[in-house]
């Protein structure tokens, strides 16, 4: 039992809480109060991985139940860097919004708080269920935050959003419903038991659940069927929500590591290496569309927002191999993207915060005041998502081109991943060309200045794809170490054997 | 009696789906409710069905399990605060619209051409004139 495993659901609750009964509190108090909260997290997060990075299982169970009958926190290095990854990305996303977009909602930080509540929930649930709740909770802030902002503009992809995750609620049910009637539990560590010792007449539910998991979490990662409801959702919310966001479908592809490999991995006899092959041509299949649709954009926006969908597509590449090699790839791929992604919603804000009512439509526009600064920006964060050296972009790219088996794997992966970074170059240099230099005479009266709670956040996460080169070897140690965890569920169900407090005397 | 639940979760499922496909956010309401109890009898029933029963071990011959009811109670809940929340973004939706198309507003619909045009050509004339 560790107690502080807790910490980064507990400190978000109370903060939460705090900001939902301080909607009339003055705006430097509540901001102060949520930017702490926020901070909090990421220091209990970061202590947490440094916890994870012994590479053993941490346990908390609550209420003191013993692991199969009780819902239990555990922590381990996967948890440890979703919880390290979101946090970073959270508190630069909550830095932007002092710049004035949290402006219009008084519960804009409350909300802000919940979502991390739920986004931590779900990276350190080892219950089934629970994961669902987590989902929900998560949702239901997001649904909040996604309406955060004035216009009319955000009605429809909101209620899109909201009745395609509600949808997908009641899949998620059925398929925990399915499992629970045959195995008799919903703790994953306990599933991972007794997944292999199913009746054989028995295992077609089990595989129709875990397929139907499949495609819950498939919605959620905007994997292609599912996909068409992220390019307008995230073009249409606030910057740092858009930011924020970019982690939310990494949730997805989360719950695809964690539930694959425990209930499903090597050891889950007949039932082994379930919807592997189905991911492998919907990974390429996603990221072809992504590309398709990053070709197609209008507005900057949009063409970050299909960037999610490409990196998506890479992820799920690199998973569906179900090799430590594959894994690794996809984790650091993970930490590169989604930072990167998360700095270029911002930027798109602050471009289009100084161009008028062009907005940031790819087009002909009066020159920006700050065009430098901002022309910057955008060519670090295009370099770091298209995957060009010298930037982190490419080195996680050639990982996952690497971890390929050779065969007809390799070619597959490598003719459409390859071409695909090529056209998604040709979509940054067009919209970076177009933006950048084809302006027209004149300046903007007045547009929306540059002040440091802006820029600095988004010049940061941009930056940190420099930082990953810089920190690559002990980052891809630690992605070598998480994979090599995972890929060896045995040691996850030793946690069942843990002993409860009191229990020793 | 399995054959009668069974049924009763079918026909609210497909009905939940089938109100789901429609394009107005009222029916889709309904059929996310629908949906959400169909899916909260299956739950229940994961249990397996059983009469007289007591969920304490050894109490009586047969035993229910008590944990779907604990999920069925929690998915209640969730679903009602969902469908809560969908309630008012699809007033919200109508409010800004004036229009409970889901996608805002109805799609342009082939006009007869002939007529249209002629209107507009009218307005056209006056407004060159």
């Amino acid at each position: 039992m560790n107690h502080w495993l807790t910490a980064p659901i507990l400190i978000p609750l109370l903060g939460g809480i705090l900001q939902a009964f301080m909607g009339y509190a003055p705006v430097p108090l509540r901001r102060t109060l949520g930017i702490a909260t926020t901070a909090l997290t990421l220091v209990a997060a970061i202590l947490l991985m440094g916890l994870a990075d012994d590479g053993t299982y941490r346990l908390y169970a609550f209420g003191n139940w013993q692991p199969p009958f009780g819902i239990v926190l555990v922590l381990d290095r996967l948890a440890a860097l979703m919880l390290v990854v979101t946090a970073v990305l959270a508190l630069f996303a909550h830095v932007y919004s002092l710049g004035g977009s949290d402006g219009n909602n008084r519960q804009f930080h409350g909300l802000f708080q919940f979502q991390l509540l739920g986004l931590n929930i779900a990276f350190l649930t080892g219950d089934l269920f629970n994961l669902f709740v987590a989902f929900e909770v998560l949702l239901i802030a997001s649904y909040g935050l996604l309406m955060h902002g004035e216009g009319k503009s955000r009605t429809v992809p909101g209620l899109h959003y909201v009745v395609l995750n509600l949808v997908g609620s009641a899949i998620f049910l059925i398929s925990v419903g399915m499992i629970y009637s045959v195995t008799g539990t919903l703790n994953m560590a306990d599933l991972a038991m007794k997944i292999p010792q199913v009746a054989p007449e028995n295992l077609p539910i089990v595989k129709a659940g875990g397929l139907m998991l499949l495609v819950v979490f498939g919605l959620k990662a905007a994997i292609l069927p599912l996909c068409f409801w992220l390019p307008n959702a995230y073009a249409n919310a606030t910057a740092p929500v858009a930011a924020l966001f970019s982690v939310m479908t990494k949730v997805g592809i989360y719950a695809i590591i964690r539930v694959y490999n425990l209930m499903f991995g090597e050891q889950a006899g007949a039932l082994e290496g379930l919807g592997l092959d189905w991911l492998f041509p919907l990974a390429l299949i996603t990221l072809a569309m992504g590309v398709v649709g990053a070709l197609g954009a209008a507005n900057l926006r949009k063409l970050f927002a299909w960037q999610v969908i490409i990196s998506v597509g890479t992820l799920l590449a690199a998973i569906s191999f179900g090799t430590e090699k594959g894994t690794a790839a996809a984790l650091f791929y993970l930490v590169n993207t989604t930072w990167v992604v998360g700095g270029l919603f911002l930027l798109a804000d602050l471009i289009a915060g100084q161009r008028g009512s062009v907005n940031d439509r790819i087009v002909t526009a009066p020159k920006m005041r700050n065009r430098t600064f901002l022309s910057v920006l955008f060519l670090i964060g295009a370099v770091a998502s298209a995957g060009l050296p010298p930037l982190s972009g490419f080195f996680a790219k050639l990982m996952v081109l690497d971890a390929a088996a050779p065969g007809a794997e390799r070619i597959w992966l490598w003719s459409v991943l390859l071409v695909g970074s090529f056209f998604t170059l040709i979509a940054y240099s067009r919209a970076g060309s177009i933006v950048f230099w084809r302006n027209v005479k004149g300046h903007l009266e007045k547009p929306r200045r540059l002040t440091g709670a802006v820029s600095v956040p988004t010049g940061a996460l941009v930056a940190l794809s420099a930082v990953i080169v810089m920190l690559a070897e002990p980052i891809s140690r630690y992605v070598d170490d998480t994979a090599a965890q995972l890929h060896n569920p045995s040691a996850y169900t030793d946690i069942l054997q843990t002993p409860m407090v009191g229990e020793e005397q | 009696m399995e054959l009668a639940f069974a049924l009763v979760i079918g026909v609210l499922t497909a009905s939940g789906v089938y109100l789901l496909l429609k394009a107005r956010t009222f029916s889709v309401v309904m059929g996310l409710t629908l949906l959400s109890y169909g899916v909260n009898l299956f739950l229940f029933s994961s249990g397996r069905l059983v009469t007289g029963g007591q969920p304490i071990i050894g109490s009586t011959e047969t035993y229910s399990d008590p944990l779907p009811q604990a999920l069925v109670l929690t998915a209640i809940v969730i679903g009602f605060a969902m469908t809560a929340f969908v309630v008012v973004l699809s007033l919200r939706s109508l409010a800004d619209h004036n229009d409970d198309h889901v996608d805002g507003d109805m799609p342009e619909l082939p006009t007869p051409k002939h007529e249209h045009n002629d209107e507009q050509d009218i307005e056209k004339g006056e407004a060159r004139s």
